[in-house]
């Protein structure tokens, strides 16, 4: 299979986006993805969004930008999704279906004054049997926490101790929403929200964007930019299986054995990741899955500083992530992947680069663990 | 939509409100391969045939998992994973449930009617 690049890549430096309507933020985010590249809009032939772009599926987005596409893709995985676009593109890309693929997210949940994701009442077949006990999006993450505590003994401290890397990045993060240091303590202090979860268990609420543009290796290789490479991807989703509920394994236990598997390496391998981390619980769980450490080891591994760069011996999240920094439109996966191309070319803060990064990986869970998820993870290489 | 819409318009569940509209707790099971499934549906999750019935269920279980959250002056609000005897495990809540209330706890089955006019399952504490 013929390679796919990510060659742009942008964030919005935006957290509360007054005055600035979502299609701008998606164009916007695309226009500073394409700077980044050395490529213009007219070079676009493939677009890429999910369920936080305005209109059905890609066409309303396609006739806001005056976009001219041949090869399009709306699948929506939640905070996943744009992980799973970059896997699509890279298949696209490969099948000679387009050169230059534009992937956006945008969203303005804080001017809206929304105050998190609430579960709509869609007439999907699983919703009379949750939406009548009106589970918010902690309680679902709570239940989740709550076995993992139960099964494996993991304790609020450990939880906590993601939080606190994520924090000793977004330091560094001038357009991080929490600056602040935290400590152990200062997370296992805050308000409860739902038990187990505290509140600085939580990821923030913020508007803004992101984009990425992938191309062939031909258009790769004449841009300026470093190469940044998807060397392997997987997806899955993972539901309440008929009712034989397990709250503690995500999808991540397959999309991530088939991603190391496709890109020919073991976690072992990987120097920098970025996990999605809409709370502490989703981090914990992820890495289970992925294979950095056993199941039900995922306490011992987070505690002690252990993803904090130059620290400990798998840096994560180092623009804050989710926790600290942005999960606009409350889809934390486009921020997942612009972090690890950051690292990939150098161009994180020095404070947090980690050095000699060739590998990284990036893994997205969207939707609810606790009911129906999509997993997806991807793993780039700095050529 | 509200939600007796949203559960008429998912008919496949039909007998499963009925049965609780009554006070009643039934479970879906399936006559092929004989295992019991949540949410109920037409069709049978784990070897597909579309011989699915609606059996009366002990209303007994255990909490799989749950959140707590407290708030001022009101009663905890308990949102939970329950494992019925019968198998399989759904969403619900715990009512009038203690402050120690946890993980592994037997229950029992009650029902509340939401506003919107489904009468749904929900669960208490039966510790004795
Ligand atoms: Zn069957």
């Amino acid at each position: 299979m013929s390679a796919a690049y990510i060659m742009g890549a942008y964030e919005h430096p935006t957290r509360k986006a007054e005055g600035i309507s979502v299609a701008q933020l998606h164009m916007q985010s695309a226009a500073g993805a394409l700077a980044d590249a050395g490529l213009s809009f007219d070079d676009v032939d493939g677009y890429f969004c999910a369920g936080d772009a305005p209109g059905l599926g890609p066409m309303s987005m396609l006739e806001y930008m005056n976009l001219d596409v041949h090869h399009f893709d709306s699948t929506d995985s939640g905070g996943s999704a744009y992980l799973v676009h970059v896997a699509h593109a890279a298949q696209a890309i490969a099948s000679g279906k387009c050169n230059v693929a534009l992937i956006t997210l945008a969203g303005r949940p804080r001017a809206a004054g929304m105050k998190s994701a609430k579960m709509p009442p869609a007439p999907t077949p699983d919703t009379p049997f949750e939406a009548p006990y009106s589970p918010s999006v902690v309680e679902m993450y709570g239940m989740v926490a709550a076995r993992h505590m139960h099964e494996f003994g993991t304790t609020r401290e450990q939880l906590a101790w993601i939080k606190v890397a994520a924090s000793h990045h977004a330091q560094h993060n001038e357009h991080a929403m929490l600056r602040k240091v935290v400590t152990v303590e200062d997370v296992v202090n805050s308000p409860l929200v739902s038990a187990p979860l505290h509140r600085l268990d939580c990821c923030v609420v913020s508007d803004g964007g992101g984009a990425l543009v992938m191309t062939s290796e031909s258009v790769a290789k004449s841009l300026a930019r470093p190469l940044v490479k998807l060397r392997g991807a997987g997806e899955a989703v993972g539901h309440a299986n008929g009712g034989r509920v397990d709250l503690t394994t995500s999808a991540a236990n397959v999309s991530g054995p088939r991603a190391f598997a496709e890109a020919g390496i073991t976690p072992g391998d990987i120097k920098y990741a970025s996990i999605y981390d809409s709370f502490t619980i989703t981090v914990l769980v992820a890495l289970e899955d992925l294979g950095f450490c056993e199941k039900g080891k995922g306490g011992a591994f987070v505690a002690d500083g252990n993803l904090i760069s130059g620290q400990g011996k798998l840096p994560f999240n180092t623009d804050g992530g989710g926790l600290c920094n942005n999960h606009p439109s409350n889809r934390g996966g486009m921020t997942k992947v612009i972090e690890a191309v950051r690292q990939l070319r150098g161009e994180a803060h020095p404070a947090v680069q980690v050095q000699n990064c060739d590998l990284a990986l990036a893994h997205g869970t969207g939707g609810s663990l606790a009911t129906r998820h999509g997993s997806a993870t991807v793993i780039l290489e700095r050529l | 939509m509200d939600l007796s819409d949203l559960a008429q318009a998912n008919f496949d569940a039909q007998p499963y409100w009925d049965a609780t509209a009554k006070g009643e707790f039934v479970v879906a099971r399936c006559t092929t391969c004989g295992e019991a499934h949540h949410y109920p549906r037409a069709v049978c999750p784990f070897c597909r045939a579309e011989t699915v019935t609606f059996e009366p269920a002990s209303g007994k279980g255990e909490i799989y998992s749950l959140a707590i959250t407290r708030m001022p002056d009101k009663p905890l609000r308990v949102v939970a994973y329950v494992t019925l005897a019968e198998g399989p495990t759904m969403m619900t809540k715990i009512i009038d449930a203690p402050d120690d209330v946890a993980i592994g706890d037997p229950v029992r089955v009650d029902f509340q009617t939401h506003p919107e006019g489904l009468t749904v399952p929900v669960f208490r504490l039966d510790r004795n």
